[in-house]
């Protein structure tokens, strides 16, 4: 590739062509503030509209100060990024934002998080200058999201991901000039757009313009009524990023310690979603096998590919945007509704608890499981099967509370039975994961054997969508994968044209799947954090013992005294679900 | 969990699709798309950009973005008699806030109002290219050129008047 030779800050730096300001000082150290600019490597997020100015800085030869994060280097360019003028005009650009922008730093839920206050701190901002007329916007909330617009710095990378990255478009810029701002249609409630409540949006906002809805007063309140019965839930993705929250190097896998946090917190049983993820697998894998057994003796009409519906924001989307495709996706329930499926029935029954006297709480990496649990569909007499779900983020804010030093923590282990999982369920925090866990029980199922080889790494990796053919004895399973709902809609698209050669199609919404889910510790675009994740998914999967749904023993010892067989008629009832068409209906009115 | 019902009229409905179709149904016509529209209705209520967003591909959050973002397009219908006073330099110099202030007195209405009783509507608009007549109203598609604030009271009789409204 063509070098381009350029002098920044006076040292001298050598960079491909077509690399930008910004990257290229990057690349020697020199780190120009940004604000609007959000770029996630490798994922296909990219936010470069170039709008906020902050990164101006003065090239020679050029008369206006050019925005580092989208001016391209050229061969004997001479940059500076920190002459008088550029400090003048990058702290009147910060002064002016901040001049419509509340100051209710000290009870904003990003506060220590945010890109604005870490800038202004940078430029040592003492006193903002202008005054004048402040943005009035009705503070929006949802079950998982807030939307407040008075901190909306329209920096627009909500409104890249919801549309270039989701292809959602429940989000868009409206108006022009002061009231210009980032809203729904009409700006009508999130509840009637079609959001997924993916949450990437909250975690691309630089601001506290959008968070999330916190569940952490109800769970305090929960445990410490001595009437209820709380038992939690944590899901994969959990393990491999709370760490982060509290210094430790991104990757590092913290299960034991999340446990021994959660029975000092006061939870009476500390349970793992890996548990219902197994469970998830002995339904959603015969279901698989089911639908496939009746496709190889002959039978058309039976629908495949199977779309996996671990996903709440997935199921979101399609009921929104592909409704006439609803009977496809199997019917098995995520792995956090069939855990308080369980918990409150089977476990409940086992320590002699009524349903009403337990509260089932789930630590999620997602926004889209606060709207999932919240579903009336899993509500039995309007008792929820999980009555709050709260977010990684969530949990860090409670332990800091309840003064708990997370690093000094020893590890403690899950509380069984709901606790004792297996790697097949620890795999499903990362795209792929899903499709892998069925893949390793399905082969058993089917062929009667022991799987040559447990790691399917043909089904691994973060591109955005993947294939591959499993062998199964002879039987190839075309199987698809995709991550950003972008990605699920071309294969969608596939199906609709009736060009999809795939069996079955696992899909995730956020980048990465669930170990960048909107409810994680905030990446600020460095998706070498989202990558470590991800590596530790798979050490902690080849650390377990187990790593086969279907050996699972709590799980068989669940069948043996509860349920009867995978998709049976129990099963059915309390571990299955079916799907609405929430497109906007248009109806023509008689004149 | 039921769906959200839009209504739209079977006749609004066929001519948008009709518009849409003029355009291949091509999202970078939405601009066109949406003048044509407004040209029909007089103005582009919710449920014709739902319409609109559905027939063109694209978010109706994208529509009403572009909606919102151009003041040319109104949510809100256009009175009988839409009332359009230039405040261009031209216009402005000679005096166009003033005739804007007695057309909101003459009216009741503030700009990008309609009247309750649907007969006229206040907007402000750029330049209709008529400097020479400066300041400049435009009531529906007849220009009044050359105006001072004491003639506004006259132009609102007339068409009270030609409305049997007085």
């Amino acid at each position: 590739m063509d070098q381009v030779k350029l002098i920044i800050d006076n040292r001298e730096v050598s960079v491909p062509k077509g690399t930008t300001i910004l990257k290229a000082a990057s690349s020697i150290g020199i780190h120009i503030p940004t604000l609007c600019h959000f770029e996630l490597e490798g994922m296909n997020i990219h936010n470069k509209p170039g709008g906020c100015r902050i990164c101006v800085v003065d090239v020679q030869g050029r008369k206006n100060l050019a925005p580092a994060c989208v001016t391209e280097v050229y061969e004997g360019m001479v940059v500076k990024t920190n002459s008088v003028r550029v400090y003048n005009s990058r702290r009147t650009v910060l002064e002016l934002i901040l001049s419509d922008h509340p100051f209710d730093c000290l009870v904003c839920a990003k506060s220590g998080s945010c890109e604005l206050q870490d800038l202004s701190i940078r430029f040592g901002v003492r006193d903002v200058p202008f005054k004048g007329e402040m943005s009035q916007y009705q503070i929006e909330t949802s079950t998982s999201i807030i939307r407040d617009n008075n901190k909306c710095i329209m920096c627009r990378r909500c409104e890249t991901v919801c549309n270039d990255f989701q292809t959602v478009g429940a989000l868009s810029a409206i108006e022009r000039g002061f009231p210009a701002v980032v809203s729904t249609a009409f700006n009508q409630k999130m509840h009637h757009s079609p959001c997924t409540f993916c949450g990437q949006c909250v975690a691309v906002c630089p601001v506290g313009a959008l968070v999330e809805m916190d569940s952490t007063p109800k769970v305090i309140r929960a445990i410490a009524n001595e009437k209820k019965t709380v038992v939690v839930q944590v899901a994969p993705a959990v393990r491999v990023a709370l760490g982060e929250e509290f210094g430790m190097k991104p990757g590092s896998i913290v299960t034991g310690k999340i446990t021994a946090a959660l029975k000092q917190l006061g939870f009476d049983y500390v349970f793992d979603t890996d548990w219902s993820a197994d469970l998830t697998i002995m339904e959603e894998g015969t279901e698989l096998i089911g639908r496939l057994t009746k496709y190889l003796n002959g039978d058309k009409t039976v629908k495949l590919p199977l779309l996996t519906s671990c996903c709440p924001a997935w199921v979101n989307f399609f009921e929104h945007q592909f409704p006439d495709m609803k009977e496809i996706p199997s019917t098995a329930k995520s792995p956090q509704q069939m855990f308080g499926a369980i918990a409150k029935t089977y476990f409940a029954d086992k320590i002699g608890v009524k349903r009403e006297d337990m509260v089932v709480v789930s630590v999620m990496p997602c926004l889209a499981k606060k709207y999932e649990c919240d579903r009336d569909e899993f509500k039995t007499d309007g008792n929820p099967e999980v009555d709050y779900s709260i977010t990684t983020r969530e949990l860090a804010h409670l332990i800091k509370q309840a003064n708990i030093d997370f690093n000094l923590l020893e590890d403690a282990e899950f509380d069984s039975p709901l606790g004792e999982s297996t790697g097949a369920g620890v795999i499903f925090g990362t795209t792929g994961g899903v499709i892998e866990a069925a893949c390793r029980t399905a082969y058993e199922i089917i062929t009667k054997k022991p799987l040559p080889k447990i790691d399917f790494t043909e089904l691994r990796g973060l591109e955005g969508v993947r294939s591959a053919t499993i062998d199964v004895d002879g039987l190839p399973l075309n199987i698809g994968i995709a991550h950003g709902l972008s990605n699920a809609r071309k294969l969608l698209e596939q199906i609709r044209r009736g060009e999809s050669q795939f069996h079955a199609i696992e899909v995730m919404a956020c980048p990465g799947g669930c170990i960048d889910g909107g409810g994680q510790p905030l990446h600020h675009g460095n998706a070498d954090i989202i990558k470590a994740r991800w590596e530790a998914i798979y050490e902690a999967d080849r650390n377990m013992p187990i790593r086969k749904s279907h050996e699972n023993p709590s799980v068989i010892t669940l069948y043996k005294e509860f349920l009867g067989e995978p998709c049976g008629h129990k099963s059915h009832e309390l571990l299955h679900t079916h799907y609405f068409d929430k497109q906007k209906v248009i109806e023509v009115k008689v004149d | 969990m039921s769906s959200i019902k839009i209504q739209i009229s079977e006749k609004t409905r066929a001519k948008i699709e009709e518009i849409a179709k003029s355009f291949n149904n091509e999202p970078g016509e939405l601009i066109n798309v949406l003048h044509k529209t407004q040209e029909f209705l007089g103005y582009l209520p919710a449920e014709a950009q739902e319409v609109i967003a559905k027939e063109m591909n694209v978010s109706t959050a994208k529509v009403y973005g572009v909606v919102s973002f151009y003041s040319f397009f109104t949510m809100i219908p256009k009175g009988r008699y839409p009332v359009s006073i230039c405040m261009g330099t031209a216009c402005y110099v000679r005096g166009a806030e003033r005739i804007l202030d007695e057309f909101k007195h003459q009216l009741g209405l503030s700009v990008g109002e309609t009247g309750a009783d649907g007969l006229f509507s206040l907007a402000s608009l750029r330049c209709v290219g008529a400097c020479g007549l400066a300041p400049v109203v435009l009531v529906g598609e007849k220009v009044f050129g050359r105006l001072a604030s004491d003639d506004v009271k006259g132009i609102v009789d007339e068409y009270k008047n030609a409305s049997g409204t007085v």
